[in-house]
């Protein structure tokens, strides 16, 4: 069995031994040049005059390109082309990039960008939410709606009413590797690129529209990313269509890697929100009516920021059955960087909104949080009878029937024409969606965007976790301790995470392998996924041993290559695994079936008799090492290559009136977080953190619980010490680790106790298998409420605190507690 | 310039600017890719590696390492962290058997750290590696590797030995620290007057990026160079100025490397006090005052990483003057007095008189931090830093504060704040809250004086008023007299 192994990350002993390759690390040919932007110093203004004739001067400079010697598209948006490579007239944020500089090393390309001399007329500047409220600056007409019930109509009648808001900081990605990208020119004017991206298609697609080639004149290639966490999905393509527009240039290979100050100055970051809300609930904490306003304050350009923001709008309810919600999203402009995806992608927004809304419910009637969220829980999946159009767990199956199944299900697909970045998650303004009717959920619980609830297991999973991590008495103790500690106060909190897999635009719910098994029975195979830690690479070679029933050392996995596997998806909502752990079980399965096929003919067997075991092949009492059946395949003529393809079935959605069933799937998970703040300068630290998740059946177990305990980590950073700060000329004053201060060893709880939950994933999933990417990042969550807890303890008021929870927040909302 | 040092136990001679950091010349000219470039500034670790000299192995940041500092001695790499047959490291083994890699990409420099500890014994892995980030894991499996690492033995091929005498190729090293400086013999003199001639090197490259080099082996030769060459940039470990030329993108013109100046880095334990030449490590005089000052070394700990307390010098903390350093608060709360050197002119002051304002501190043409002492004293020291993050983080604010006690009243205090002022300042009206009463008496009057000793500023740290906030706090803190813990890290689970 190589499923549900804990085996180590496919390159952990080339990642300890420094020989594990990123795109600088690749040997360039010997005249490679070196780029580097030069950047707008200016939030927002008018360009005058562009001098760069000192750049050109500069030592080692060989060639400088601004917006006008651009010889095609001047264009790097994955959405509504409203992103210049250089900026053209105006400069819309400060780091903004006006023209790149070619040189003959790293080093004097960043000497000469800073030579330039570039007259800016400023312009008034959008900085803040508010600024952008004001001037009524935001993407779309105006805010979207989504709505269930009567909101208005609930919260008026309802027993307690309160409302309020919470400021949500944004999160630097801070990928140890930054971004990174190299151009090789080809003959007959085709180019390889070598990009750090989650999405190599993107680049291609960008890269072939800055040379005015087709797409079959570019292969863009991806062995790994020191990190990507999102910020690789659209972030990555200035640099690669920077490299590609000068390699063409001059004939030369070309690479670009963003100095650290470089990349957090350029690049976009998760969005920072505001949400307000207004609720009506009852003595015992149940939501009758709710209404969200949420704030997403979205940067220069559109990017990803449309399905971000509807994203978290998908996760205002995030455990919660609500009956009568809306849900309104501002998706406001300013001159700051264009804020991007970021792992959760506007979930783990969207889910502090209403676990700041059970706390302050729990806070007001004087309950145990944990109680008032329970009891807004939705209902069990054991309690829930599927309505006409829910979908029921499905009875654990053989995997091979769930392929055929599978295979079944894509016949339909419809190649997709026209231009625009059809392959990207900003698409959705490009193309009319093929959006049906939308299926009538009839009578079963339902989200606020009416998609059935029929898999909902955190009311077992928090009980599981509450006995495990001694939750009750815990809580006691720390009221104990704060009642005898008058300086030093600690807060316990258990958050849930309801988490919707698929991509919400349902086109991208696809995948491709290209599977190969040699003569000596070694198996070679790529498939559209990139590697960037997760240990994706490692779990689809899992599920290709498995479906071929040999050692997982015999597959390789080569870097991702748009020439290879082709239209790929971003490796990017949590759905790596599930789609492209599924296309290349069908394209094993196909080269599997063949063989068998052949085998059972020179035996005489039945076709479905002939096992794959261990590393054999046994048919008609005879075994056969996996090699020697395939020699014999070969022999006979068999094709031993195969691709394979997946479609995610039974998703529809509506993005614009809010309804359909946008997601294949929940995952969920729960944590208790401990912590002590002091109540004289605000510090804090996280005690002891318990976590419950829910991986489905892992494919391996060893990497999923890699994710839940980074993901947690870098959730509690996002919320406590991850700050970004502006300053009052759009100038972002955290750009580099010594100001913007990540998790580091000892922020990490010193009891930190990560479970998976033993179940299977009701939808049919890779070996029912779930997602696993971003879902534990929202259990950080909990450190947020831990904190809050705590804070409450120092006097009668709600404590109301922000988010990142700073020293100095902390500080501040204990004067607020004690009034 | 030619540098020859042990690179992964086999001799190099680089031909390189002297400026050149370590990390471009593995990478670029060497071919050595496994050192990572993470952020450049020295605060991430991807480019940790394994520095050998007199004083032993220290793990540094390779980004801000000039390859003029390394003359004579041996560096590893990820790359020799493995044995010469590929055998793994028992580091590198727990890291793979503990899933402590997932991108991988700060592994190397993770790897580099822990295989430095383990070397030495080292078991306080979350301090060993604060200067380490990662943003995968959440950093619980590496140190689970880090602790089963921690019984296997040391493999042969770590115990390197730094080959002093390659730091002056063909003549043995002059050590001796009171030889007169005579230009003509002394080889390590060779950048005094004619760097091009004195080494053989050629003048080629890029003569505005710091050609010119100058290794002092003692105080009196450099003391009378820098007299005549009073605009050269000094570097002792770089941690500052490192950034000057990574993120300044500075030429630094001239350039003194102090790190063979032996006399510089003796911390001197007397009657009268502790003498600490500036070239002292952080991480060498944590070690001295943790006896006496542990509230001290605390601070000190949490100056920064591992990486950079090995490399910053308590001279460079000073001397460059930085409202946020946290040395100087902790000093002058202490009433340290420094010693200030102009060729044979030897001149001492209290170390709060020589922040004049910021960016402007007492210190002429030509002369130079040489020591700072810290007198005896029979009184307690707290030192409270408060950064956003608790480790390898500047200080948003650090109060330090001095006192002694007469019977139950104060008689006499000291009370210094960084990052409250242009400069590290005291804060007299707090002082004069406190001197003959009790602590709990003054504090009220103290909290409320520390408006008048301060105006902070607002920047990305924190807010003015936070900052007035917290100082407050930190006295309360200070005047705290109960048994429990007094501050969230004493606090467990």
């Amino acid at each position: 069995m190589s499923i549900a192994r804990a085996m180590p990350h496919d390159s952990a002993a080339l990642h300890v031994t420094g020989a594990a390759r990123y795109v600088d690390d690749i040997p360039a040919p010997a005249n490679c040049l070196h780029l580097a932007f030069g950047l707008s110093d200016v939030a927002h203004g008018r360009i005058v005059s562009v001098d760069l004739d000192a750049v050109r001067a500069a030592p080692g400079v060989t060639l400088v390109l601004a917006a006008g010697d651009l010889p095609f598209a001047n264009d790097v948006s994955p959405s509504a082309h409203d992103e210049p490579l250089l900026a053209e007239g105006h400069v819309h944020y400060m780091g903004q990039p006006i023209f790149v500089v070619a040189a003959t090393t790293h080093l004097a390309a960043r000497k000469a960008a800073r030579q330039a001399r570039i007259e800016i007329e400023p312009l008034p500047a959008i900085l803040s939410l508010d600024d952008a409220l004001a001037a009524d600056a935001r993407f779309e007409d105006g805010p979207r709606i989504y709505a269930k019930g009567d909101a208005a109509a609930a919260i008026g009648r309802a027993a307690h009413r309160l409302s309020g808001r919470i400021e949500i900081g944004g999160q630097e990605h801070f990928y140890l590797e930054g971004q990174a990208a190299l151009a090789l020119p080809q003959d007959g004017g085709e180019m390889v690129v070598h990009s750090s991206s989650q999405h190599p298609t993107e680049i291609q697609h960008k890269v072939a529209e800055a040379l005015g080639l087709p797409m079959n004149a570019v292969r863009v290639e991806v062995r790994r990313m020191g990190g990507g966490f999102g910020g690789k999905e659209s972030q990555g393509n200035a640099l690669a269509v920077a490299c590609a527009v000068m390699a063409a240039a001059t004939g030369r290979p070309c690479k670009m890697r963003y100095d650290r100050d470089d990349d957090m100055v350029i690049t976009g970051k998760r969005h920072d929100f505001r949400i307000e809300y207004d609720v009506g609930h009852d003595e015992a904490g149940r939501i009758e009516g709710i209404a969200f306003t949420q704030y997403a304050r979205c940067g220069w350009a559109q990017d990803l920021s449309l399905p971000v923001a509807d994203r978290a709008m998908l996760h205002a309810d995030n455990a919660y059955l609500l009956e009568n919600v809306t849900i309104t999203s501002h998706r406001l402009r300013t001159n700051t960087q264009s804020a991007t995806a970021f792992r959760g992608f506007g979930g783990p927004q969207g889910m502090v909104g209403i676990e700041r809304v059970m706390d302050e419910i729990a806070h007001r009637l004087g309950r145990d949080p944990l109680e008032v969220r329970r009891a807004n829980f939705y209902a069990s999946a054991h309690d829930v009878a599927a309505g006409p159009g829910g979908q029921p767990p499905g009875a654990p199956r053989s995997i091979s029937g769930q392929m055929k199944q599978g295979r079944g299900l894509v016949g339909g697909e419809t190649p997709v024409h026209g231009a625009g970045d059809i392959a990207s998650r900003g698409a959705m303004a490009e193309q009319a969606e093929p959006v049906g009717p939308v299926t009538d959920p009839g009578d079963v619980q339902t989200t606020p965007y009416h998609m059935p609830v029929t898999d909902f297991i955190l009311h077992e999973m928090v009980d599981r976790l509450v006995e495990t991590s001694d939750y009750a008495e815990r809580r006691r103790v720390v009221a104990e301790w704060n009642a005898g500690n008058a300086v030093l106060k600690k807060g316990i909190a258990l958050t849930p995470v309801k988490f919707g897999i698929s991509f919400t635009l349902t086109h991208l719910n696809q995948a491709g392998a290209l599977v190969h098994v040699y003569q000596d029975g070694s198996v070679h195979l790529n498939h559209g996924g990139t590697e960037m830690g997760q240990g994706l690479h490692q779990k689809v070679r899992q599920v290709a041993a498995e479906r071929f029933g040999i050692d997982a050392e015999r597959v390789r996995i080569s870097a991702t290559d748009t020439g290879k596997v082709p239209n790929t998806s971003a490796t990017a909502a949590s759905s790596g695994a599930d789609l492209n752990g599924m296309a290349v079980a069908a394209a094993c399965d196909t080269i599997r079936d063949r063989i068998a096929a052949f085998l059972s003919e020179l035996h005489q067997a039945r076709v479905e008799s002939v096992v794959f075991e261990a590393g054999e092949v046994r048919v008609g009492g005879e075994s056969y090492d996996f090699a020697k059946a395939v020699q014999l395949a070969y022999q006979g003529r068999i094709s031993l290559s195969a691709t394979g393809f997946y479609a995610t079935p039974g998703i529809e959605w509506d993005r614009i009136a809010g309804k359909g069933r946008p997601f294949f799937y929940f995952a969920h998970g729960a944590a208790v977080s401990e912590a002590v703040i002091d109540t004289r300068t605000g510090e804090n630290r996280l005690l002891r953190v318990d976590i419950l998740h829910d991986a489905g059946r892992s494919l391996n177990p060893a990497l999923d619980v890699g994710q839940i305990e980074g993901g947690f980590v870098q959730g509690a950073g996002w919320l406590t010490t991850e700050e970004l700060v502006w300053d009052d000329r759009g100038r972002l004053t955290t750009h580099a680790p010594s100001t913007y201060k990540i998790p580091a060893a000892s922020d990490r709880p010193e009891i930190f106790n990560v479970a998976l939950w033993d179940g299977e994933n009701a939808a049919e999933t890779i070996y029912r298998s779930k997602a696993v990417g971003e879902p534990p990042l929202m259990l950080g969550i909990s450190a947020l409420m831990a904190l809050s807890d705590a804070v409450a303890s120092c006097g009668p008021h709600y404590p109301a605190l922000d988010a990142p929870a700073t020293a100095e927040r902390v500080l501040a909302a204990v004067a607020r507690a004690r009034g | 310039m030619q540098i020859s040092f042990l690179l992964n136990g086999e001799t190099v001679t680089a031909e390189t600017r002297p400026t050149a950091t370590l990390l471009d010349w593995l990478r670029e000219s060497r071919g050595l890719t496994g050192t990572k470039e993470g952020c450049n500034e020295g605060d991430c670790g991807a480019c940790t590696v394994i520095v050998t000299d007199a004083g032993g192995p220290r793990a540094l940041n390779a980004c801000i390492l000039f390859m003029g500092q390394l003359p004579g001695r041996a560096v590893r790499t990820v790359e020799g962290i493995s044995g010469p047959d590929g055998t793994l490291h028992p580091v590198q083994r727990a890291m793979i058997d503990a899933h402590g890699s997932q991108c991988g990409f700060c592994t190397p420099g993770f790897v580099a750290s822990m295989a430095c500890a383990h070397l030495q014994g080292a078991t306080d892995h979350d301090d060993r590696l604060a200067g380490n980030l990662c943003r995968c894991t959440g950093y619980a499996p590496i140190v689970r590797a880090a602790r089963a690492a921690e019984s296997a033995p040391v493999p042969d091929w770590m115990h390197d030995v730094a080959p002093m005498s390659l730091a002056v190729p063909g003549e043995a090293p002059d050590v001796s620290g009171d030889t007169a400086p005579s230009h003509a013999g002394v080889a390590a003199d060779w950048g005094h007057r004619d760097p091009v001639a004195g080494t053989g090197a050629s003048g080629a490259g890029d003569p505005g990026q710091g050609a010119d080099a100058y290794r002092p082996r003692t105080l009196d030769a450099f003391a009378t160079w820098y007299v005549e060459n009073p605009e050269a940039t000094l570097v002792a470990g770089a941690t500052d100025v490192g950034l000057w030329v990574t993120k300044g993108l500075r030429d630094l013109g001239t350039v003194a490397f102090l790190n063979d100046i032996a006399e510089m880095t003796q911390v001197d334990v007397s009657e009268s006090g502790i003498r600490v030449g500036a070239g002292v490590t952080v991480a060498a005089l944590r070690t001295a005052v943790a006896e006496r000052y542990p509230s001290l070394a605390e601070l000190l700990r949490r100056f920064g990483s591992q990486q950079v307390r090995e490399a910053a010098t308590i001279g460079g903390n000073i001397a460059n003057g930085s409202p946020i350093g946290d040395a100087a608060p902790a000093l002058i709360a202490l009433g340290a007095r420094l010693h200030l050197r102009r060729g044979a002119d030897r001149r001492e002051i209290a170390l709060e008189d020589f922040f004049v304002d910021y960016g402007n501190q007492d210190r002429g043409p030509g002369e130079f931090v040489e020591a700072v002492t810290i007198p005896r004293s029979t009184g307690r020291l707290e030192c409270h830093k408060i950064s956003k993050r608790f480790d390898q983080d500047i200080s948003a604010l650090c109060g330090c504060v001095h006192f002694e006690m007469d019977g139950d009243v104060v008689s006499d205090i000291r009370i210094a704040f960084g990052g409250m002022a242009g400069t590290p300042r005291r804060a007299p009206a707090a002082e004069a809250a406190f001197r003959g009463r009790r602590l709990d008496e003054g504090l009220a009057e103290a909290k409320a004086a520390l408006a008048q000793d301060f105006t902070p500023l607002s920047d990305m740290r924190a807010s003015a008023g936070y900052r007035l906030d917290a100082a407050r706090g930190v006295l309360e803190r200070v005047c705290d007299t109960g048994t429990g813990p007094r501050h969230v890290l004493e606090v467990q689970a």
